[in-house]
């Protein structure tokens, strides 16, 4: 693989980087003839994000056919190509991506002002593919939006906020953050805010639903949306019942950019005819439903070939574990978004999971 | 510390019953950081209202009406939990009464205060103030190694007129600094929290026991007791 970035797109390309850092630490790397894609996932597997560069954001664009190269590598060592955005901007003209296959090294090459040249050499694993399943197109709810709009949404909320329930009615998006210990209940502080349909560029709602989800990804990263305010484009938001993944997109001529969240699912909704797209997880034994460690709030992963060393410390990423387990959820928890097969869960008795959402059924059934 | 609002300075409506006729107060406990965060995102709001409301439990519900890119406005709600005081522990939240002192001061502009403070805190955990009826304060700070005086002259001794707690400061040598041995960082505590522009900040002190500050604006008072340590 050669490519080649100029000008202005560096920086995007950093920006992309830099956003993709937020969520995970393997940086998964794979040229195709659509384009350039940067993938990552985080650790709890309940976040995903991917950006496809077309090779027209490239002013130079070259896959080599055959085995189709893929690999990962620490997002850090990507990061230390692009430290600095705002020299980049500066001195920067090229960035020159180029696989050399007999060393097994990435080689990142930087074209700066007055002759200068920066080559990284970065080291790279095999890896499998790493792909959720999802499909915006065919997503009950689309709302788009100005970034600006949600970042400000965003900064109501305090900090160390996890989840967020969003629900949507014909005309409103009502945000609230999400309380789920029964300890926290009495003491945290809810907060609401509520946004009319008239501030959104679309606002398309089949039914009224809602979905909680992770804000962390959002904005401890605040992956999507900065970059979405840098690039000043706007953001849009699929999503359907409670359960099924929501992606935010950024989409331009010469690329698109998908952040994949799990959300949280409930019992009835829980639907899985979608036939190998979406297994539920049932949590592994824990007492912290909502920690970010905790399987429950899974994306399985479905991969194609199941690399040893490239899957994760789990044990259950291993290569036999593909087939799917029809595992039933016992109550509600958070279905994801799927790279692959079903991690099978290591048993839960029907007594705990019952417990830790007993804590979630309180809060779902009040809202209205 | 001790902090009055104007009720009627701030808002274009207020209505309260307390708990009757005769005790006509409610006493709340709330996380101060919860309301300053509600506040925050209610910055740019264009109204805001506050209820004591019944959800969960007590909570002190603060809606925004915020600017927005539409003729609809965004509005944000935030439910502070609150605790209710009982009655009979009410005489614990009483105002303080002002400490008989020694000696009442001006403070220097609360800005150089802070900056003095803040360097004075790398060095020592305890800080000297001292001040004479002359208009005179000094912030000092000693350590085996150094010691650093900043002096501050012709603030001006605030005329308490003739009242009890001026008794002690009528026997008071002018000329004599009151001191009093405080927490470094209890006094930057409170210099940094200051985000306004008191029309009046004075300090009382009496010597070797308190330092009694006080911001006034006109609608609102603050005070802060900081203990001296041995």
């Amino acid at each position: 693989m050669d490519c080649v970035a100029t000008g202005g797109n560096v920086k995007v390309l950093a920006k992309a980087v830099h956003s993709l850092s937020r969520i995970g630490e393997d940086l998964y790397l794979e040229p195709l003839d659509d384009g350039l894609t940067l993938r990552t996932v985080n650790s709890s597997r309940s976040a995903f994000a991917c950006f496809l560069l077309s090779p027209l954001f490239f002013q130079k664009f070259h896959v080599s056919h055959g085995r189709g190269f893929r690999c990962k590598m620490p997002i850090k060592s990507v990061q230390a190509v692009f430290r600095s955005l705002s020299s980049l901007e500066r001195t920067v003209e090229k960035c020159h991506i180029e696989l050399n296959s007999e060393k097994s090294r990435l080689t990142f090459t930087l074209h700066c002002k007055h002759g200068l040249l920066k080559t990284h050499n970065l080291s790279f694993q095999d890896c499998e593919s790493l792909q959720a399943v999802f499909d915006k197109e065919r997503c009950a709810n689309v709302l788009q939006a100005q970034p600006r709009l949600l970042v400000d949404t965003v900064l109501h909320f305090p900090p160390s906020l996890e989840e967020v329930k969003a629900s949507v009615t014909a005309d409103r998006l009502l945000l609230k953050n999400h309380v789920e210990n029964d300890a926290d209940q009495a003491k945290a502080m809810r907060t609401e805010l509520c946004l009319s349909s008239e501030e959104f560029l679309h606002f398309s709602v089949s039914a009224p639903t809602s979905i909680t989800f992770c804000l962390k990804e959002l904005r401890v990263s605040d992956g999507v949306l900065v970059f979405a305010e840098s690039t000043d484009l706007p953001v849009s938001m699929h999503f359907d019942e409670p359960g099924s993944p929501v992606v935010l997109s950024v989409t331009d001529s010469v690329l698109e950019a998908n952040f994949v969240l799990a959300t949280l699912s409930e019992d009835s909704h829980c639907n899985h005819d979608n036939g190998h797209k979406k297994r539920p997880r049932t949590p592994p034994p824990a007492d912290d439903f909502m920690c970010d460690d905790m399987d429950s709030y899974l994306i399985a992963m479905e991969t194609s070939e199941m690399a040893g060393p490239s899957s994760r410390t789990e044990p259950r990423s291993s290569s036999e574990r593909e087939q799917e387990e029809e595992q039933r959820p016992h109550s509600k928890k958070f279905c994801s978004f799927f790279f692959g097969s079903v991690l099978p869960t290591s048993s839960q008795t029907a007594n705990q999971t019952l417990q830790n959402q007993d804590v979630l059924a309180s809060d779902s059934e009040d809202e209205q | 510390m001790w902090c009055e609002l104007l009720q009627v300075n701030f808002f274009d409506e207020y209505q309260m019953e307390g708990l009757s006729p005769e005790a006509n107060e409610i006493c709340l406990e709330v996380a101060p950081e919860n309301i300053s965060r509600a506040l925050k995102t209610a910055q740019n709001a264009k109204a805001v209202k506050v209820k004591l409301t019944k959800k969960h439990c007590p909570c002190l519900t603060l809606s925004a009406e915020l600017p927005s890119l539409s003729s609809i406005s965004r509005v944000v709600t935030h439910d502070i939990p609150v605790e209710v005081i009982p009655r009979r522990l009410w005489h614990e939240f009483k105002e303080p009464t002002v400490p008989d002192f020694d000696v009442s001061i001006y403070l220097p502009p609360l800005k150089t205060m802070k900056n003095v403070v803040d360097r004075m805190k790398n060095l020592s955990n305890i800080l000297v103030l001292e001040a004479n009826l002359g208009g005179e304060m000094n912030l000092k700070i000693e350590t085996d190694l150094v010691s650093v005086t900043t002096h501050f002259k012709d603030l001006g001794n605030p005329p308490w007129g003739d009242s009890a707690s001026q008794s002690r400061s009528q026997s008071w040598d002018p000329e004599a600094m009151a001191h009093a041995r405080v927490d470094v960082r209890k006094l930057q505590q409170f210099l940094i929290g200051q985000q306004i522009n008191p029309s009046k900040a004075m300090c009382n002190i009496v010597h070797n026991r308190i330092v009694h500050l006080i911001l006034l604006q006109e609608d609102m008072s603050l005070q802060y007791f900081i203990p001296a340590v041995a």
